[in-house]
C-alpha cells in the first residue's frame, strides 16, 4: 500500500478537522436557527412535515400579536429588572470589593464567607422571601426583584472585583492619594479604569443572571412585572403549545442579551482573562 | 526654618517594630538622604512622613504644621515611587497634569505647569505618549516630572532609579541633582545605594534597624564615621577592617606587623581593637614616606581592573585587604611589592560596642 506524502496527509488531517467543527457547529446552532426561523413561520409552515427547512416569505404577524397583546412589555420588564438590578450590584459590589482588599474589611475570611452566600440554592429562600414581601407589600413590584436580583448578584461581584482590584499596583492608588485624591476620588479616578475590563465582564455576567432568572420572578410576581421567562411559559398548554409565541418570544429575549455580549465583547475576553492569570 | 520635622517617631507592624524613635530636622531647601540596607526603615519613615502610613506614635510636621494625622493629600507633599505609578490609561501630559487636575487648578494654569516641566526634564516630545509606549529612563522622567509640576512644600522619592539599569541611572542622578539646584525645593529621597547617597546629598541619615546610626554630609559620614556600621556602609570598596592589639603609639596587627597611628594618644596599650582602612588610603610604595603613612611588604592575591583604578587584593595581618591603586601600578596576582598605608586617616574601633575611638 502506497502511503500518501507529507503535506499530503497534512491536508487530509486538516480537512477531517473542519468537517468536525462543521458538523459540531451544526450541532449549537441548528436549533437556533431552527427558533429563529418558526417565529417567522405561518401556522401551517410550523407543523408542516416534511418540514419547512426556511419559509417562502418573511412572515411578522407571531410578533405583532405579541405586541398587540402587551406580551412583549414583559421583554421591557426583565431588561428594567435586568440593568436597575446590575448597576445597583456593580456600584454596591465595587465598593464593598475595595474595602474588602484595601482596609481588609472584616478580615481575611469575611470575602469567603460572602462568596458562600451564593452557593446557596434560591429555592431555599424563594419562599421566605415571599411571605416576607407579602408583608412588605412587595410582591409584584419591581422593587422587590430589583432587591432581589442585587442581594443574589452581590457576592458574585464581589468576589470578582475583590480579584481585579487586588492586581492593581498600590502605589496607583497611594500615588494618586499624595497627588490630592480622596479615598473615592481613588476609587473613581484610578480603580475603576484599572478594572474597567474586570468591570464589564462582571456586569455582562450579573446582568446575564438577572436576565435568565425564571424561579424568583415566578413566584414573586403576578401580572405587573412579569418578566419574559414566566411570560414564555403561559405559552405551554395542557392541551397545546403555541410554537409561533415560543419562538417568537424567545427572540425577543434573546435579543438584548446578544447586542449586550456583543458591545461589551471586546471588555469580556480581556476581563475574563485578566481576572485569571496574574500578572 | 524647617521643612520637615520629625520627633520621636515609631512605626510598629504588629509585633515587628520597625522605627524606633527617630528624631530629624530638614531645613529648607536642603537635599536629605535616607540611606541603610534593606529592613533599615527607610521607606517605612517615608511613607509615614507622606502620610501612607500611619505613625505608631511621635510627630511629624511639615512646614511648620503638625501633620502626623493629616491624610497626604493635605500635606502639601508630592512623590516619586519606585514603580513610577504611572497610569497606564492616560497619556504622558495627563498622568503630569494628573495631581494638579485633582487639586483644581484651571486648564490654562495646567497647560503652562505641564509645559514647563516637561521641558525641564526634556519630555516635551512625549507628551501624547502613553507609558506603555515609553522606556524605562522616559518612564521615571514623567514620573519626576509629576512630582516638580505642584508647588509642593516637600518633595519625597522612594528609591526612583533602583529599576533602572547602571547607565541609566548614572545619567538620571545627574537630572535630579540638577532639578534640585533649579528649584532649591526640599527633598527628602531614599535609597539603599550607597553610591546615590553620596552623590546627591547636602546631607546624609544612615539608618539601621530603625534608628539613625549617624546623620551629616556625606564626606563627614566618610571621613569621621561614628561607628563600624558607618564606616562599612559606604565607600566602595567597603572598607578593611583588621583585627588589631593597641600598643603605646600604635596597633600591632595579628601577624606581629607594627603600624604607628599618629597623632594619637592616650592609647589604652593591650585593648583589642579593629583598625579601618579605606581601599583609596593604600597606595602603592613611592621613592619616599609620606609624613604619617607606613610601608608593608605584600604580595598580591587578585588584581580587578577597573579601568581607571585596579582593586587588588592581599594579605596583610591574618586578613585579605584591598587597596585601590593606580590602573597601571600592579599587572598581576603573585607579585611582589610594598605598599604605604596613611594611618592619619586610619580608624580604630572598639570591637565591644563597634563605636569609633
Amino acid at each position: 500500500m502506497s502511503t500518501l506524502p507529507f503535506h499530503r496527509r497534512k491536508d487530509v488531517r486538516l480537512a477531517f478537522r473542519y468537517l468536525l467543527a462543521l458538523l459540531l457547529v451544526i450541532v449549537f446552532v441548528f436549533p437556533v436557527y431552527w427558533l429563529f426561523i418558526i417565529s417567522f413561520k405561518t401556522p401551517d409552515e410550523i407543523f408542516a412535515f416534511p418540514p419547512v427547512w426556511y419559509p417562502e416569505s418573511i412572515q411578522f404577524a407571531n410578533y405583532k400579536v405579541l405586541f398587540k397583546d402587551g406580551d412583549a412589555a414583559t421583554v421591557g420588564n426583565s431588561l428594567i429588572l435586568a440593568t436597575v438590578s446590575t448597576v445597583f450590584a456593580m456600584i454596591l459590589g465595587t465598593i464593598a470589593a475595595y474595602s474588602l482588599v484595601r482596609f481588609k474589611t472584616g478580615g481575611e475570611n469575611l470575602a469567603v464567607w460572602i462568596i458562600s452566600q451564593r452557593m446557596m440554592p434560591p429555592v431555599a429562600i424563594v419562599f421566605p422571601v415571599f411571605l416576607l414581601y407579602v408583608w412588605l407589600g412587595w410582591v409584584d413590584s419591581y422593587t422587590g426583584l430589583i432587591v432581589l436580583y442585587t442581594a443574589f448578584s452581590l457576592p458574585y461581584v464581589i468576589w470578582m472585583m475583590r480579584g481585579y482590584i487586588e492586581d492593581i499596583p498600590l502605589e496607583l492608588e497611594e500615588s494618586a492619594l499624595v497627588d490630592g485624591c480622596t479615598r473615592w476620588e481613588v476609587l473613581w479616578k484610578v480603580v475603576l479604569p484599572m478594572a474597567r475590563s474586570g468591570l464589564f465582564a462582571t456586569a455582562v455576567f450579573t446582568f446575564i443572571f438577572a436576565w435568565n432568572d425564571f424561579l424568583f420572578a415566578l413566584v414573586l410576581t403576578r401580572t405587573e412585572v412579569t418578566t419574559y421567562t414566566v411570560q414564555v411559559t403561559h405559552y405551554f398548554g395542557g392541551q397545546s403549545n403555541f410554537w409561533a409565541k415560543i419562538a417568537a418570544m424567545s427572540v425577543l429575549g434573546t435579543i438584548p442579551v446578544f447586542i449586550t455580549v456583543a458591545i461589551m465583547q471586546r471588555f469580556l475576553v480581556r476581563g475574563i482573562s485578566m481576572g485569571a492569570v496574574k500578572g | 526654618m524647617s521643612d520637615l520635622k520629625i520627633t520621636g517617631l515609631h512605626k510598629h507592624y504588629g509585633a515587628f517594630h520597625a522605627v524606633k524613635g527617630i528624631d530629624l530636622d530638614v531645613p529648607s531647601g536642603e537635599f536629605t538622604v535616607l540611606v541603610g540596607p534593606s529592613g533599615c526603615g527607610k521607606s517605612t519613615l517615608l511613607r509615614c512622613i507622606a502620610g501612607l502610613e500611619e505613625t505608631s506614635a511621635g510627630t511629624v510636621e511639615i512646614g511648620g504644621k503638625d501633620v502626623t494625622w493629616a491624610r497626604p493629600r493635605d500635606r502639601d507633599i508630592a512623590m516619586v515611587f519606585q514603580n513610577y505609578a504611572l497610569y497606564p490609561y492616560l497619556n504622558v501630559k495627563d498622568n503630569i497634569a494628573f495631581g494638579l487636575r485633582a487639586r483644581k487648578f484651571g486648564e490654562a494654569e495646567v497647560e503652562k505647569r505641564v509645559a514647563r516641566a516637561a521641558e525641564m526634564l526634556g519630555i516635551g516630545h512625549l507628551l501624547q505618549r502613553f507609558p506603555r509606549e515609553l522606556s524605562g529612563g522616559q518612564r521615571q522622567r514623567v514620573a519626576i516630572g509629576r512630582a516638580i509640576v505642584r508647588d509642593a512644600i516637600l518633595y519625597l522619592f522612594d528609591e526612583p532609579l533602583s529599576n533602572l539599569d547602571a547607565q541609566l541611572r548614572d545619567d538620571m542622578r545627574v537630572e535630579i541633582k540638577r532639578l534640585h539646584k533649579e528649584l532649591k525645593r526640599t527633598m527628602v529621597y531614599v535609597t539603599h545605594d550607597q553610591i546615590e547617597a553620596m552623590t546627591l546629598a547636602d546631607r546624609i541619615v544612615l539608618l539601621r534597624d530603625g534608628v539613625i546610626e549617624q546623620l551629616g554630609t556625606p564626606l563627614d559620614l566618610f571621613e569621621r564615621p561614628r561607628t563600624r556600621f558607618v564606616a562599612g556602609f559606604l565607600g566602595s570598596p567597603k572598607m578593611n577592617f583588621l583585627d588589631a592589639t593597641l600598643s603605646a603609639s600604635g596597633v600591632i596587627l595579628k601577624d606581629g606587623t607594627t603600624l604607628e597611628l599618629p597623632g594619637r594618644s592616650g592609647l589604652k596599650p593591650g585593648q583589642a581593637v579593629i583598625l579601618g582602612l579605606r581601599p583609596q588610603h593604600i597606595a602603592m610604595a613611592g621613592a619616599s614616606i609620606a609624613k604619617g603613612h607606613m610601608r608593608v611588604p605584600v604580595v598580591i592575591e587578585l588584581v580587578q581592573p577597573t579601568g581607571s583604578r585596579v582593586q587588588a587584593t592581599m594579605p596583610l595581618g591574618g586578613a585579605s585587604i584591598i587597596a585601590e591603586l593606580g590602573a597601571h601600578d600592579v599587572s598581576r596576582p603573585g607579585e611582589k611589592t610594598s605598599i604605604d598605608i596613611d594611618m592619619t586617616h586610619a580608624i580604630i574601633i572598639d570591637p565591644a560596642t563597634e563605636t569609633v575611638i
